[in-house]
């Protein structure tokens, strides 16, 4: 039997304000401990939280960019629950009234977006770094009370590679937004998936586990890849799969049970009565609707339609905002430079030679790449001269022209130049030249070779054997 | 002057002493730090040793006793728990604040009951507070420390707290004045909390005039606390004489015998109605359908809050932490320790109350009955300026005698909890004795009424002539009886 993954995400984003969701404490990254810390986020007696306005600022913006329907109040409640990252016993949240309802993200459904505070850090003094082997464990306040924007996916992705491009998009759609960095490593955003799997063609819900701590866009996908694969083994064999909360040890590969059942908690929700509602104004809105940039999807069916891109390379530009910037900053500096092409190099050859930084940090001036890219459609330098050209421009910078001047990397200009040299390897190819004459173009490599020989590798490929076949009669 | 002249002075006649230079803050502060260090009533969990630089204001140099729950930095600040003993906190909640800004000392904090959980002070992990007009009597509570501190002339005035009564009902038995103000009106950012929606604070002081000054100086629009609004106009010092054209309902339901009150305690409180007719004002009986439900539903909501807001103390990070060998059992252990028989009570009723399956039958639930007893509030001062009742069913009872019935103890909040749940203001001053104790009479009124309710209060002080000094000589001295069978309401 084939089986289908069914794939929902729940992926917390520390939002990118200056201070924290309910108190003034700034939030700041790789301070010493508890040094950003205050009695609302200590939680000591008496102190009472304040919603920080920036925070439903950008909650709202987050449910615009997805097309959600705003709540018209934000409500708070209280989760209960026991825990030393927890400094009040209870985590301000939002329950039954999420700020942004519904909405979509690409190809997936947005169930619900809402708003609450980050826990404190708890580091496991020990070995393993977990708590239950740990001889101590000691509390960081300074991330306690950052603000989290909660997002929920309807189950709509069905395998680890389209869980990790779909996060791509929300990471690029939340940095455009100017939300949050969006950086995993820091652990600004977390994600868990809710993973089952069912026959193909049935339409039924399996049963879900719960994968939690993937801390990297690879991570995610291998350890979804895994319990994919850990649940099909299990249904196969005759077993069946349990609802539990899972870890994925990404160093191992093995995924662990967290927590039984018996744990489950009773979270006793209830309206924080510490906050008063707090009506989501028409002011606000418009405020948010102002706010708003060109979204990665729109960027990219706007660049499909102005620049006649192909599908694929317009959501690359638009997916990574950097490498979309390049390319219209180098589209826009140079009139007659063709968009598709220059959209191949940027997203081949320039992430070939970068990597994942950011072009506009790079030395390559967008003008540079577009005249480079000009003159290659213009024959007036070869695939190679210009992959070399492109070399020093990452390593150097400055000015195409210049450098393959200077490296004599230009094309052989024209019939006349190149003709003397065809006419030398045809000469010294008789055999060659024979076989091609015969109408076998196998050898054509050979007489290529000696042309490429002779001219550094500067001549054209296809020009080279044109003529070839010209001066055969072929 | 002597020290005894100056503890004679209310606040208001201090301020003024002290402005016209009769009396110095010093000699002020000496007297009544003299009084607090050497009382005998167990009003004080911790007494200033000297006064702390004071700051031009209003109030300058008039001492002021702060309910142990306010946190003040540097000071302890234990709400009557043991699981806080000795925690001194790093900052001073807002309306300890504005009072020191106003130009008051800190002279001490007062005992309370736990977490001002209870009606008679007898639930304080540093032991009960003894009423000065009867030291076998409890002062009420929540805020018996406060009141019964300024009943005794340990202080001039004090602030306290009320979430269900604990401002109105020690007043009403220690024979003083109490004010709850409109929710919201007073700050509650380091307060340390009982039940947010309803706690508020507010002034207990020797007369009305004196509620108002200290009120006016303790409100305030604070945007640490998202719930406080301030009041829309300035408090101002009352000196009505008359209720002329003043309508008064008189609820069947939070006066009658019926409802548990003392034949005593009726007594005084028809008494004080026929003065308020024959200064002007108007009486109708009328109904307030759904506040024979407000203590039910106070007690279902205000433990839910507090089963939530006391889950902090967890001995992770400050106050008491009791060994245990593992998370679990250092959470168990240390709140075994340090909460007392009455807040694990109040934690389990809460937490039940909150669970899934029974929220909607229990929270939701009592929180429609608020919702309709707000309904009633609101209805019934469309017809009548105030609502009047009296304060608490009975005078000042035994120590030890309802600590084991907390049903009995818990209907000394009858007529307090509807004006809680509804969020309005309303005062208690000392009507009249009763068997030689003092009766509190409760006047209600709308939202934001708090110069209104000030002025009528004033009105029937000067009219009912209560003299409370007699319980003033016996803050720091042994006990003696107070004669039985005193005269009814004075002045009258
Ligand atoms: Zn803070």
């Amino acid at each position: 039997m084939k089986y289908e993954p069914v794939i929902g995400l729940e992926i917390h984003v520390q939002l990118g304000t200056r201070t924290k969701m309910f108190c003034g404490c700034e939030l700041t990254f790789g301070e010493p401990p508890n040094t950003r810390t205050c009695p609302v986020c200590l939680g000591l007696p008496g102190a009472l939280p304040v919603v920080n306005a920036r925070a439903i600022h950008f909650g709202l913006m987050t449910g615009m960019a997805m097309g959600s329907e705003l709540a018209p109040r934000s409500v708070f409640h209280r989760k209960n629950y026991f825990y030393p990252d927890l400094p009040k016993g209870y985590q301000i949240s939002q329950y039954d009234e999420p700020l942004c309802l519904g909405g979509r993200l690409g190809d997936v459904r947005i169930h619900r977006v809402h708003l609450e505070e980050d826990a404190a850090k708890l580091v496991h003094v020990g070995a393993s770094g977990r708590i239950h082997s740990s001889s101590s464990s000691v509390v960081d306040f300074n991330r306690g009370g950052t603000p989290l924007a909660e997002i929920v996916t309807e189950p709509d992705l069905r395998s680890g590679e389209q869980a990790r491009e779909w996060l791509t998009l929300l990471r690029t759609t939340l940095r455009q937004l100017g939300v949050s960095d969006v950086n995993m490593e820091e652990g600004s955003l977390r994600c868990d998936a809710n993973i089952s799997v069912r026959p193909e063609g049935t339409t039924e819900l399996g049963t879900k586990t719960e994968l939690k701590n993937m801390n990297s866009f690879r991570f995610l996908e291998r350890g979804i890849r895994a319990e994919v694969a850990r649940q099909i083994e299990l249904l196969e064999s005759g077993g069946e799969v349990v609802q539990e909360t899972l870890h994925y040890d990404p160093r191992s590969e093995r995924i662990t049970s967290m927590r039984s059942k018996e744990e489950a908690h009773d979270y006793r929700y209830f309206p924080e009565p510490d906050l008063v509602p707090v009506r989501i104004e028409q002011a606000m809105l418009d405020e948010a609707r102002g706010a708003m940039p060109e979204l990665p999807a729109d960027r990219a069916a706007r660049l499909e339609r102005e620049h006649g891109l192909s599908e694929a390379s317009a959501k690359q530009l638009a997916f990574r905002a950097e490498l979309g910037d390049f390319f219209e900053a180098a589209l826009g500096s140079d009139g007659d430079v063709p968009a598709q092409p220059l959209a191949h190099w940027v997203t081949g050859e320039l992430v070939a030679r970068i990597g994942d930084s950011d072009p506009g940090d790079s030395r390559v001036e967008p003008v540079a790449l577009a005249a480079l890219v000009g003159m290659v459609e213009r024959k007036e330098v070869n695939q190679g001269g210009a992959r070399q050209a492109l070399d020093c421009l990452v390593a150097d910078g400055g000015e195409p022209r210049a450098i393959v001047e200077a490296q004599g990397l230009g094309a052989i200009g024209g019939e006349d130049e190149l003709s003397g040299v065809i006419d030398a390897a045809l000469a010294a190819n008789a055999d060659a030249a024979a076989k091609i004459q015969g109408g076998n173009e196998k050898p054509m490599g050979a007489i290529l070779g000696y042309v490429m020989r002779e001219t550094k590798g500067r001549a054209d490929g296809g020009e080279v054997t044109r003529l070839v076949r010209e001066k055969l009669g072929v | 002057m002597t020290a005894t002249d100056a503890v004679a002075f209310t606040a208001a006649q201090a301020v003024d002493a002290l402005a016209r230079g009769d009396l110095s803050a010093g000699e002020l502060f000496a007297a009544y730090r003299e009084r607090a260090a050497g009382e005998e009533l167990n009003a004080f969990t911790w007494v200033a040793e000297e006064a702390p630089a004071v700051q031009d204001g209003p109030l300058k140099g008039v001492p002021v006793a702060v309910k142990d729950l306010f946190c003040t930095r540097g000071v302890p600040s234990q709400s009557g728990s043991r699981i806080l003993e000795g925690y001194r906190p790093p900052y001073t909640a807002t309306v300890v604040e504005n009072l020191e800004r106003a130009g008051t000392t800190l002279l001490g904090k007062t005992n309370q009951d736990e977490f001002a959980m209870g009606s008679s002070n007898e639930n304080s992990a540093f032991g009960p507070v003894l009423n000065p007009w009867d030291r076998g009597r409890v002062p009420g509570g929540s805020s018996g420390g406060s009141a019964a501190a300024v009943a005794a002339g340990l202080t001039p005035w004090a602030i306290a707290t009320d979430t269900g009564g604990s401002i109105r009902q020690p007043a009403a038995l220690c024979g003083i004045v109490g004010m709850k103000p409109t929710y919201g009106a007073v700050s509650r950012y380091g307060m340390i909390a009982f039940a947010s929606s309803l706690d508020q604070a507010g002034p207990l002081t020797r007369d009305v005039t004196d509620a108002a000054l200290l009120l006016g100086h303790m409100v305030s629009r604070d945007p640490r606390d998202s719930t406080s609004i301030g009041l829309p106009e300035a408090i101002r010092l009352p000196d009505a004489r008359r209720l002329d054209g003043i309508r008064l309902g008189v609820p069947e339901e939070l006066s009658g015998e019926a409802e548990g009150i003392e034949p005593g305690v009726m007594e005084a409180f028809e008494a004080t109605l026929r003065v308020a007719q024959e200064l002007g004002a108007s009486l109708e009986t009328m109904r307030l359908p759904h506040a024979e439900h407000g203590l039910s539903a106070y007690y279902v909501l205000a433990p839910a809050e507090a089963s939530s807001n006391l889950a902090r103390y967890d001995g992770v990070r400050y106050g008491l932490r009791s060994d245990g060998s593992d998370l679990v059992s250092l959470y168990t252990q240390t709140r075994h320790d340090g909460f007392g028989p009455e807040v694990k009570r109040r934690i389990m009723l809460g937490t039940y109350a909150l669970s899934s399956g029974y929220y909607d039958a229990y929270y939701g639930r009592a929180q429609k009955v608020r919702t309709k007893i707000a309904q009633d509030f609101h209805e019934a001062f469309e017809r009548f300026d105030f609502v009047v009742t009296p304060t608490a069913p009975t005078v000042a009872f035994g120590l030890g005698t309802k600590v084991h019935d907390p049903l009995a103890m818990y209907l000394n909040d009858y007529c307090t909890v509807p004006m809680s749940l509804a969020g309005t203001p309303a005062i208690s001053i000392p009507n009249g004795l009763s068997e030689g104790l003092p009766t509190g009479f409760q006047i209600a009124g709308p939202a934001f009424s708090e110069n209104a309710i000030l002025d009528a209060a004033h009105a029937l002080e000067g009219a009912i002539g209560f003299d409370g000094s007699r319980a003033f000589s016996r803050g720091g001295m042994p006990s003696t009886p107070p004669e039985r069978g005193a005269p009814g309401p004075l002045g009258l």
